[in-house]
């Protein structure tokens, strides 16, 4: 299988699913001339002209907005918000609209809508350029959360979000990005609610996505050499989320451990775990534990950083607590 | 001039919404309706010279004050009270109650309850229709307080700069709940703002239908030629509290006495009858029909059954995956 980046996978991905279907077009800032800050929608415009690939003010909820509008009048719009962070000035449209329309009307609608940001720290932005805010869409019915961590994943899934006729964020990461993976030719679709074993093991179960399942391949290499083999599960999507696919594992390794990088509290790991323990209290071995970002707004130095931030070595060491 | 079919056919609509929504302030202080309910009691005019000068294809979009512009749109009698109702046969199936009103059979993509938030969903609406290539237009009504907010302006920066297809109505009642306009706004004549943005922008009296009818049948004319978007300043007063539970001190007396006294509905009557456009009789006979179908729709919904607990987890998502919530 050729090798491809992330930021060429989801490329690829728009560019097939703007050649099918005609009413998807792209909206947001610096995508169309500037080709995307992260190269994503790079030579889309040549392609698919301003029409489809729009150039947007820099106005967030104007462009949810737009985007909800443009569905509720029969498009399939897939904004793109630059980062999570600027998703933020946007919360109402995303969450008292986008999510809630539907519902609120009985569901006289369908919202094909693909909300597309990056996510993450790591790069010394600092506080307010930082965030990974998935806990708080997953909090919210009515939206899905889609977090790639592969290219192959991130292909698949974009090609499934956009398609879907319901409203999906999808979440990028900055710092995957650059990375390289195989990725299947021709048409390559990865469904939505289904989790990946990204590797095999027998001992203990690391739930993580986005970057962190990349901190957690390198833990279990790690901990393989003290003879511990973890399996390492990637939900990909944490709305809807493969709660089978989890039992599954768990009821085999009688361990778990998730690992995320935003902060701990009240974070997707909490409900992870707390669901775990509703299920398996008399079947775990240990208490499930949890790895995320300390409870601090990022810092900018790049050592307080790397301290706030969770690694493969936390991961290692919230293993080992519960192993030996 | 408007035909007279037409002229009589806007009476009748906004009799109906009158008289629906006296029995609606009576069923909520019955406690037959729950939640947050607005009423437009005195703001008729708007909706309904707006909604008449439109094609039944072009979309609409509304606040939380959306039962005038639900019923001038054909919205059925009976689907409106159930879902106030919160009954299975409501139009939303009751899952959205009086705020969150929407026909989308009838273009009419309803009601929000966030102040401001359906600006920028109309200017998207507006984009669908160009992009479509499709000479259908946009409306979207909203209140004076909500110019003040930020999506406003994002979105009226978008609808001009791409040219779409949207005429914004600001119904200027003067008061956001308890402020006055003039207290919330650095521009009290809304119309202005429209220059902000090289809009057009037109002051009509709210009051009078007829005037409402005029303006916007000349406005969606070269909104419908691509001539880009309008604002539209309906200057109007509503007559009750800004909610059912407004006990409505911030307003003088004498103020509202003068508002009555432009009521649009005997306006209207008086210049059917005065222009020999109709008869007293033919008023009063859609005065008797308007009380039938009102007593219609509240039987209606006394009769409707209350929505399945297993509708609680529909129509989340239009696709449904093992790990949502179900029974
Ligand atoms: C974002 C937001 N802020 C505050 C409110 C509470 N609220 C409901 S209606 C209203 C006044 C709105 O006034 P206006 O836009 O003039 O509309 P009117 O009620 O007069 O029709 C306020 C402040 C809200 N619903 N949404
Ligand atoms: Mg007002």
């Amino acid at each position: 299988m050729r090798e491809i980046r992330y930021f060429e996978a989801l490329n690829e991905a728009l560019a097939e699913e703007m050649r099918r279907d005609p009413d998807v077009f792209l909206m947001g800032e610096d995508i169309g001339l500037f080709g995307g800050t992260f190269r994503v929608t790079e030579h889309l415009l040549a392609e698919f002209g301003a029409k489809r690939v729009r150039d947007t003010p820099i106005a967030e909820a104007g462009i949810v907005g737009l985007a909800i509008g443009a569905a509720m009048g029969g498009l399939r719009p897939v904004p793109e918000l630059m980062t999570m962070n600027f998703a933020i000035v946007a919360m109402d449209q995303i969450i008292n609209h986008a999510a809630k329309l539907r519902y609120m009307f009985g569901g006289q609608l369908r919202l094909p809508i693909t909300l597309r940001a990056a996510g993450g720290g790591g790069t010394q932005k600092g506080a307010q350029h930082s965030h990974s805010i998935e806990s708080w869409f997953v909090n919210s019915p009515g939206i899905r959360v889609v977090i790639p961590s592969t290219p192959s994943d991130a292909k698949g899934l974009l090609k499934t979000s956009i398609r879907s006729d319901d409203v999906v964020l999808f979440i990028e990461h900055e710092m995957l990005y650059s990375t390289k993976g195989a990725v299947p030719d021709g048409e390559h679709l990865v469904p939505l609610g289904v989790a990946d074993v990204k590797r095999r093991g027998s001992d203990v179960t690391i739930v993580a996505w986005s970057k962190m399942v990349h901190e957690a391949l390198r833990a279990a290499d790690a901990l393989a050499v003290e003879g511990i083999e973890a399996e390492v599960l990637d939900p990909r999507t944490l709305d809807p989320f493969d709660w089978e696919a989890l039992h599954e594992s768990v009821a085999r390794t009688r361990r778990c451990v998730v690992a995320e990088e935003g902060w701990r509290t009240v974070g997707v790991g909490a409900e992870i775990a707390a669901r775990l323990q509703e299920r398996f209290f008399y079947e775990l071995d240990a208490p499930v534990q949890r790895v995320g970002a300390v409870d601090v707004p990022t810092p900018y130095a790049k050592g307080l950083e790397q301290a706030a931030l969770p690694h493969a070595d936390d991961i290692v060491r919230a293993v080992l607590k519960i192993t030996t | 001039m408007i035909p007279a079919a037409d002229q009589v056919e806007m009476y009748r609509l906004m009799l109906l919404i009158r008289r629906l929504e006296e029995r609606v302030a009576e069923m909520y202080s019955e406690q037959r309706i729950g939640g947050f309910t607005h009423l437009y009691i005195g703001q008729e005019a708007v909706a309904v010279g707006a909604i008449t000068a439109l094609n039944h294809d072009d979309p609409v979009i509304d606040t939380y004050r959306d039962h005038g512009h639900f019923l001038a749109r054909g919205g059925d009698p009976r689907r409106f009270m159930a879902e106030l109702f919160g009954k299975a046969t409501g139009i939303c199936r009751g899952k959205g109650g009086s705020m969150h009103l929407a026909d989308v059979e009838r273009y009419f993509y309803g009601g929000t309850g966030i102040v401001g938030g359906s600006i920028p969903i109309a200017v998207g609406l507006a984009l669908a229709c160009q992009y479509r290539g499709d000479d259908r237009i946009v409306v979207c009504f909203f209140g004076d307080g909500a110019t003040n907010q930020g999506v406003w302006h994002e979105a009226l920066n978008f609808a001009k700069l791409w040219s779409l297809p949207v005429i914004f109505i600001c119904e200027n009642n003067f008061y956001g709940i308890g402020t006055d306009v003039r207290l919330s706004s650095s521009l009290s004549e809304v119309h202005k703002k429209a220059s902000g943005y090289g809009m057009p922008g037109f002051r009509v009296d709210g009051m009078d239908v007829l005037a409402v009818r005029q303006l916007c049948e000349e406005v969606v004319k070269t909104v419908r030629g691509g001539a880009g978007p309008v604002l539209i300043e309906a200057v109007c007063y509503r007559y009750q509290g800004h909610s059912m539970t407004d006990p409505g001190r911030y307003r003088a007396r004498a103020e509202e006495e003068l508002w009555r006294k432009r009521d649009p509905i005997p306006r209207l009557a008086k210049s059917l009858v005065g222009d020999a456009i109709t008869t007293d009789e033919r008023l009063h006979e859609i005065e008797r029909e308007i009380e039938a179908a009102t007593e219609d729709a509240v039987a209606f919904a006394e009769s409707s059954p209350d929505p399945s607990p297993e509708s609680l987890y529909e129509d989340v998502h239009s696709e449904r995956h093992p790990g949502d919530p179900h029974a």
